[in-house]
C-alpha cells in the first residue's frame, strides 16, 4: 500500500518529461514530419533552463530560455529537412548529437550543481483522500502540462487547426493543391515541437530532479518518440503512456524501499525494455497503426 | 507567389551533379570547421590555437598520425556495416551497443580463462565478439521483421540497455578482485592480444581486418547480385516482393552485417589498445560512425577516407584539449554541425538554386 501511494504521488511528475516532449512531438508528426532530434533538442533545453535557475533567474525565464532554444535547434532541423529536402531521419539524428553537444558544452562547469526546484500545489480537500491523495499534490508544471495534453486534444479533436495538421501530414498534395501553405505549417509545426522537448528538459533538470550532470536526459527523449507510436497518434493515448513511464520509473525505487534485491543496472534499464516490449506489441497490431497512423510520415515534400 | 520573389527556389536538375555529390563532405567539413572555430572564439578559446592542434596536428606529427589510424579501424568497421543497411532503409542507430556486447562478448574468454595462452585466443575472442554484435543485432531484426517495430527505436533502447549490461559486469561478477574496486576486469594476457603491426606505435592488425572488410564491402555493394537484391529489398519492397526478393531477408541481413561488424570493432577495442574490459571502451563510436557512414556517401570507399577524417577529428579533439583547453563536448558539438552541413550540401547534388529574377524569366 505504501509502495502504491508512492507511485500514484510520484508519476505525474516523473510522466511530465515524456508527456511534454511527445505531446510536441505528436504535432509535427501529425503533420507528418518525423524529428528524430528529440532527445538533443531536451538536452540543449535542460541545460538552458539549469544554467538560468542557477544564477537566479528563476523558472518562468528558465523555462522561456529552454523553449526558445528547443524552438531554434528544431528549426534548424526544419530548414534542412523541410526547406532543403535532406533525409529526415539523418538530420533529426545530426541535430540530436549537436543538441547533446551544446548541453554538454554549456553545461560543463554546473557538473554536480544543484537548484531549488518548485513548491508543489495542493487541491483542497482532493489531496486529503486517502492513498490517492499524494495524485492531487503537483508542482504548477505538472497542471500546466495536464491543460497543454487537454489543449492539444481539443486542437484535433474540434478545431479548424488541427484539422489542417493532420490534412497536411495525411495528404500534403491535396492540401497544398486547395492553397494551404504545407511547408510553412510544417515548419510551424516542428518548431512547437522544439519548444515542447525544450519545456520538457527544462522540467527534468530544474523541478524534476533539480540537479546538473551531463546526459541527464538520459534516454527520455528517445522514450517521447516511443511514446508517440504506442499511443499510436491519439492524445489521451500518449498521456496514458507517459504515466505508464512515470509509473515504470518509480516502481524500481518502490522494489527496493520494499525490500526486493534487484541490481541497479536492470532498475535502470527498465523503462528501455519496457519500451522495447511494448513497442513490439503495439506495432504487431497492424490494424492499430493503420486506422491512426500518418499516411506521409517522414516523406519529403516539395511543392 | 510572393514568397518565390524573396526566397530563392530549388530546381530539380536533370540528372543528379557528381561532382558535388564528391564536394559536399569537403564543403561540409570547411564550413562545420569554420562555424566551430567561430563558437571556440565566442568562447574565449584561441582559435588558431585550437586549429593547430585539432585540424594539424593529427596529420603532421607521427605519434600522432598513428593514434589516427588506430583509431580508423573500429570507426570503419561500424560505419562499412551500417552502410550497407543504410543503403537498404534500414536505419540501424544501435552501433553503440553492439559494439559493447561484442567488446563484453569478446572479453568472457581471457576473464574466465586468464591463464590460457596461445596464438588463437585473439582470434577466437575477436570471432566471439562479432558474433555477440550480430546477436544484439539479430533482436532489433527481429522486432521489425516479425513485430513490425521501428528499427531506429528498438536498436537504439538496446544500445541503452548494452552499457548497463557493461556496468552490472564491471561492478560485479567480472570486477577485478585486485583492482582496487575501480569498475573494471583483469588485465588480459598477452595472448588476448590483437599484434601490433608498426613498431612502436599502438596499432594494431585489426585494422587491416578493417581495411579487408571494407574491400569486401565494395565487392558485395558495388559488384554482387546478393548486394543489389539488399539494395532494392529495402528501397521498393514491393518491386523487390514480385522479383522474389524479400524485405524482410534485406532486414535481417541489414542488421546482422552491422551487428557483426560493430561487434568485431568492439572485440578489437578490447583485445587492443585497452587489453581489459573497462566502462569507457568505447568514446561513442556507434555513434560517430553513423557520421561516417553519411559523410563517405554510404559508399565502401568513400567511407574509407571520411573514417580517416573522422579519427583524425577524435585525434584533434583530445590534442586540443590538453594544448588549447577546449572541453571535449565541443567534438560533440563539431560531429553534429558536420553532418548537418554535409545533409545540407547533399541537397544540391539534385537540386540547383534558382534566384527570383532568373525565375520568373525562366519557364516557371
Amino acid at each position: 500500500m505504501i509502495a502504491l501511494e508512492f507511485i500514484l504521488s510520484g508519476m505525474l511528475a516523473a510522466a511530465t518529461p515524456f508527456l511534454l516532449a511527445a505531446l510536441g512531438e505528436l504535432v509535427g508528426e501529425r503533420a507528418g514530419v518525423l524529428n528524430l532530434g528529440v532527445e538533443g533538442v531536451m538536452a540543449l533545453g535542460a541545460a538552458i533552463a539549469f544554467i538560468i535557475v542557477y544564477h537566479g533567474g528563476g523558472h518562468i525565464l528558465a523555462f522561456a530560455g529552454a523553449g526558445l532554444a528547443g524552438a531554434l535547434l528544431s528549426l534548424l532541423f526544419a530548414f534542412a529537412a523541410l526547406g532543403l529536402q535532406a533525409n529526415q531521419v539523418a538530420a533529426g539524428l545530426a541535430i540530436g548529437i549537436l543538441g547533446q553537444g551544446l548541453s554538454a558544452l554549456f553545461g560543463k562547469t554546473y557538473e554536480s550543481l544543484t537548484v531549488k526546484g518548485l513548491q508543489k500545489l495542493a487541491i483542497p480537500g482532493l489531496s486529503d483522500l486517502p492513498v490517492v491523495g499524494g495524485l492531487f499534490v503537483q508542482d504548477i508544471v505538472v497542471w500546466l502540462s495536464l491543460a497543454a495534453t487537454l489543449a492539444i486534444w481539443t486542437t484535433f479533436a474540434f478545431t479548424k487547426t488541427g484539422l489542417l495538421l493532420r490534412a497536411v501530414g495525411e495528404n500534403p498534395k491535396a492540401a497544398h493543391s486547395i492553397g494551404y501553405p504545407v511547408i510553412a505549417i510544417r515548419v510551424a509545426a516542428v518548431a512547437f515541437g522544439g519548444l515542447m522537448s525544450g519545456f520538457a528538459g527544462a522540467y527534468a533538470a530544474t523541478v524534476y530532479t533539480p540537479l546538473w550532470a551531463d546526459g541527464m536526459i538520459a534516454g527520455r527523449g528517445w522514450i517521447a518518440l516511443a511514446l508517440v507510436v504506442f499511443g499510436t497518434w491519439l492524445t489521451a493515448r500518449i498521456f496514458l503512456g507517459a504515466c505508464l513511464f512515470g509509473a515504470v520509473s518509480l516502481a524500481g525505487l518502490a522494489a527496493q524501499a520494499g525490500g526486493v534485491e534487484l541490481p541497479s543496472q536492470l532498475l535502470a534499464s527498465m523503462p528501455y525494455l519496457v519500451t522495447i516490449i511494448v513497442l513490439g506489441i503495439i506495432s504487431s497490431n497492424r490494424r492499430l497503426l493503420k486506422l491512426n497512423g500518418v499516411a506521409s510520415l517522414g516523406e519529403p515534400f516539395k511543392p | 507567389m510572393s514568397a518565390a520573389r524573396i526566397w530563392p527556389k530549388l530546381m530539380k536538375r536533370e540528372r543528379p551533379s557528381l561532382s558535388i555529390k564528391i564536394l559536399a563532405p569537403l564543403v561540409a567539413l570547411v564550413v562545420a570547421t569554420l562555424i566551430n572555430l567561430l563558437l571556440y572564439l565566442v568562447m574565449g578559446k584561441d582559435p588558431v590555437a585550437v586549429f593547430h592542434a585539432m585540424i594539424l596536428e593529427p596529420f603532421i606529427s607521427f605519434p600522432s598520425f598513428s593514434e589516427v589510424l588506430l583509431k580508423t579501424g573500429p570507426l570503419l568497421l561500424i560505419a562499412e556495416g551500417l552502410a550497407i543497411g543504410y543503403r537498404a532503409k534500414v536505419f540501424n542507430i544501435g552501433a553503440e551497443g553492439q559494439f559493447i556486447i561484442g567488446a563484453i562478448f569478446a572479453s568472457a574468454l581471457p576473464v574466465w580463462y586468464p591463464m590460457a595462452t596461445g596464438q588463437w585466443i585473439w582470434p577466437t575472442m575477436l570471432l566471439a565478439g562479432a558474433i555477440g554484435g550480430a546477436l544484439w543485432a539479430g533482436i532489433t531484426a527481429f522486432w521489425r521483421v516479425r513485430l513490425r517495430a521501428n528499427e531506429i527505436l528498438v536498436s537504439l533502447m538496446l544500445s541503452l540497455v548494452a552499457a548497463q549490461v557493461l556496468n552490472y559486469l564491471l561492478l560485479g561478477p567480472w570486477k577485478d578482485p585486485n583492482g582496487f574496486n575501480f569498475p573494471q576486469s583483469v588485465m588480459f594476457q598477452y595472448d588476448a592480444m590483437v599484434p601490433l603491426i608498426i613498431p612502436g606505435t599502438r596499432v594494431n592488425a585489426s585494422l587491416l581486418i578493417a581495411v579487408a572488410l571494407a574491400l569486401m564491402a565494395y565487392v558485395f555493394m558495388q559488384k554482387s547480385f546478393m548486394g543489389y537484391k539488399l539494395e532494392v529489398g529495402g528501397l521498393a519492397p514491393r518491386a523487390a516482393g514480385y522479383a522474389g526478393f524479400s524485405e524482410g531477408r534485406a532486414i535481417w541481413l541489414s542488421l546482422l552485417i552491422g551487428g557483426f561488424a560493430a561487434g568485431l570493432a568492439g572485440a578489437a577495442e578490447v583485445a587492443g589498445p585497452i587489453g581489459q574490459l573497462q566502462r569507457s571502451i568505447s568514446t561513442g563510436y556507434g555513434y560517430a560512425a553513423i557520421i561516417v557512414a553519411y559523410l563517405g556517401g554510404l559508399h565502401p570507399i568513400g567511407i574509407v577516407f571520411s573514417s580517416v577524417v573522422m579519427a583524425a577529428i577524435y585525434i584533434g579533439g583530445d590534442n586540443a584539449l590538453v594544448s588549447a583547453d577546449l572541453p571535449i563536448a565541443a567534438v560533440r558539438v563539431f560531429l553534429g554541425s558536420l553532418l548537418l552541413s554535409y545533409l545540407m550540401a547533399m541537397t544540391f547534388v539534385r537540386y540547383r538554386l534558382v534566384f527570383a529574377r532568373q525565375a520568373i524569366g525562366g519557364a516557371t
